[in-house]
């Protein structure tokens, strides 16, 4: 076991998150295969691809509630899954995870009281319980049944919980799908200054391709592999299109004519 | 939105195996909570007991010797019924919500979150038995030797029998359906074989060496011993002993059924 006490802070250079040939299995079925990437800190990394691609799974491994992850996943210099990373980490996943028979302050008191336990800590998690209702925007249903908001609300809530820790690392799953326009021009704001001045790293999943263009990295998954790991102004210059679909669809049809070709030489 | 300066690696230490008193009473508080905001909830789990109770009373109007050996068995079996309906469905609830995988991602133990609940459910346990037992006691004049503080001992034993009973089989339910469906399947067989209906010795000896490993016996065991006699007699402690040991067992069952890595 190491001391790791001892080991104060990792160096400031080192990725966020480094995946070597990671692998997940999932009953027969292998949904991610050899995965090499890294996600830089501080900045916003785009994970992008089709449903069913392997996008949630790769976000659980990275948390560490999936099971069955064979090779290398560091997540801010621990190994995925590390007890000290459970307060370091926030994660919101694709469907709210919040109880719909309590108010949402209700909700945000009780996972602030499972992150900073104890009388002392009171005003402390008062004080971040309102921020994170604030910074989703929804201040004046704080008394309101989660289980009687719409369901974007709900997941804003869910996004909530997640904001409280002041976490280094935010892993969210497709948190703007079913968002109005302006709800979601709003959270990437916020998402943006979480990065920008609390320093910390976001990983956000979508298959809505125009919110990659807010991103600083995307990570262009597709079958449990990943087809490009760059900028998005990178990828669309790499592949002379205009947007980053257009962009994604390109490597896409680069991929299966890569695939056929390797099939018909066998 | 405003910064914060704070340093969460320093603020928040990491769990430990042990547990977190904090972390249990707030999770205790938050299912309590959540029943206060059902309130009808509260009020099925409180008065159907008592409404038993009273129907059973006139039910043996004829007979008040066979109300008082019902009656102080069902005292005992009422909070084990209750409390595994309410845990199963609650679990159930959290496991299939979200929030299980949520809280189990954040720095809570699985004793936290189980002893959370045995707390919450406990409390309630001990506002329904009260009410239960003073009701038939003072009300509708079950006939008790001993003190009516053992019947509530038992009471709560049972309910946490319950609340550990519920917990480990909701994980094996995939839906609620299910979920209640665990009731006739754990629950019916120990009322049958517990002493209830008749005494476990007059049963068929396979019978009884059956009602003699199901926890439920105790509890009816335990009950009647506080019928019977004025003191706490050795039997009691044995009986009120092997319904904890069984609960305690039963909860530590259930922990292992919560995984923080899940396929």
């Amino acid at each position: 076991m190491m001391n790791y006490s001892s080991v104060r802070s990792d160096p400031p250079d080192e990725p966020a998150i480094r995946a070597e040939t990671l692998n997940v299995v999932r009953g027969t079925r292998q949904v991610l295969r050899d995965l090499d990437f890294t996600v830089p800190r501080g900045q916003i990394t785009g994970l992008l691809g089709p449903s069913g691609c392997g996008k949630t799974t790769l976000m659980r491994a990275i948390v560490g509630t999936q099971a069955k992850v064979t090779g290398t996943l560091d997540v801010l210099g621990r190994p995925a899954g590390h007890p000290t990373l459970r307060t370091r980490i926030g994660y919101v996943t694709q469907a709210p995870s919040v109880y719909d028979d309590l108010t949402i302050s209700q909700n945000l008191a009780y996972f602030a009281a499972i992150l900073d336990p104890g009388h002392t800590a009171a005003d402390r998690r008062h004080e971040n319980v309102t921020r994170a209702i604030a910074d989703v925007d929804l201040t004046n249903h704080a008394d309101a049944l989660a289980g009687n908001l719409s369901g974007g609300q709900r997941s804003r809530v869910s996004l909530a919980v997640a904001l409280l820790g002041t976490p280094e690392l935010l892993v969210l799953d497709e948190p703007t799908v079913g968002l109005d326009p302006v709800l979601r021009r709003d959270l990437w704001a916020l998402f943006h200054d979480i990065a920008g001045s609390r320093g910390a790293t976001l990983l956000i999943s979508s298959h809505v391709m125009n919110e990659a263009e807010r991103c600083h990295r995307l990570l262009l998954m597709r079958e449990g592999q990943i087809l490009a790991d760059d900028t998005p102004d990178a990828l669309r210059t790499r592949t002379d299109s205009e947007t980053v679909e257009a962009a994604f669809l390109h490597l896409v049809d680069e991929a299966v004519a890569a695939a056929r070709a390797k099939e018909t030489t066998r | 939105m405003t910064t914060t300066t704070s340093t969460p690696t320093t603020l928040h230490p990491a769990p430990t195996g042990a547990l977190n008193l904090a972390r249990t009473t707030a999770t205790a508080a938050r299912v309590l909570r959540q029943l206060l905001h059902d309130p009808r909830t509260i009020a099925l789990m409180l008065l159907v007991p008592c409404v038993m109770l009273f129907l059973l009373r006139y039910v043996f109007d004829g007979s008040p010797r066979t109300f008082d050996n019902i009656g102080a068995s069902l005292l005992g079996i009422f909070p084990l019924i209750t409390m595994f309906l309410v845990t199963s469905i609650a679990t159930l609830r959290e496991r299939t919500s979200g929030t299980l995988e949520r809280l189990l991602a954040m720095p809570l133990g699985k004793g936290d979150l189980i002893a959370g609940y045995a707390l919450a459910f406990g409390t309630l346990a001990i506002i329904q038995s009260a009410l239960a037992t003073g009701l038939a006691l003072w009300f509708l004049g079950l006939d008790v030797t001993g003190s009516p503080w053992l019947l509530l001992l038992v009471a709560l034993l049972d309910a946490l029998l319950g609340t550990a009973l519920g917990l480990f089989v909701s994980a094996f339910a995939a839906s609620e359906f299910q979920a209640v469906q665990f009731m006739p399947a754990v629950i019916f067989p120990q009322l049958l074989l517990c002493g209830l209906f008749t005494p476990r010795d007059n049963m068929h000896p396979a019978l009884e060496a059956i009602s003699n490993v199901l926890p439920m016996s105790y509890a009816v065991d335990g009950m009647n011993e506080v019928l019977k006699h004025t003191d706490m007699t050795a039997n009691f402690v044995r009986d009120a002993l092997i319904v904890a040991g069984c609960a305690l067992l039963v909860l530590g069952l259930g922990a292992a059924t919560l995984r923080r890595r899940t396929a």
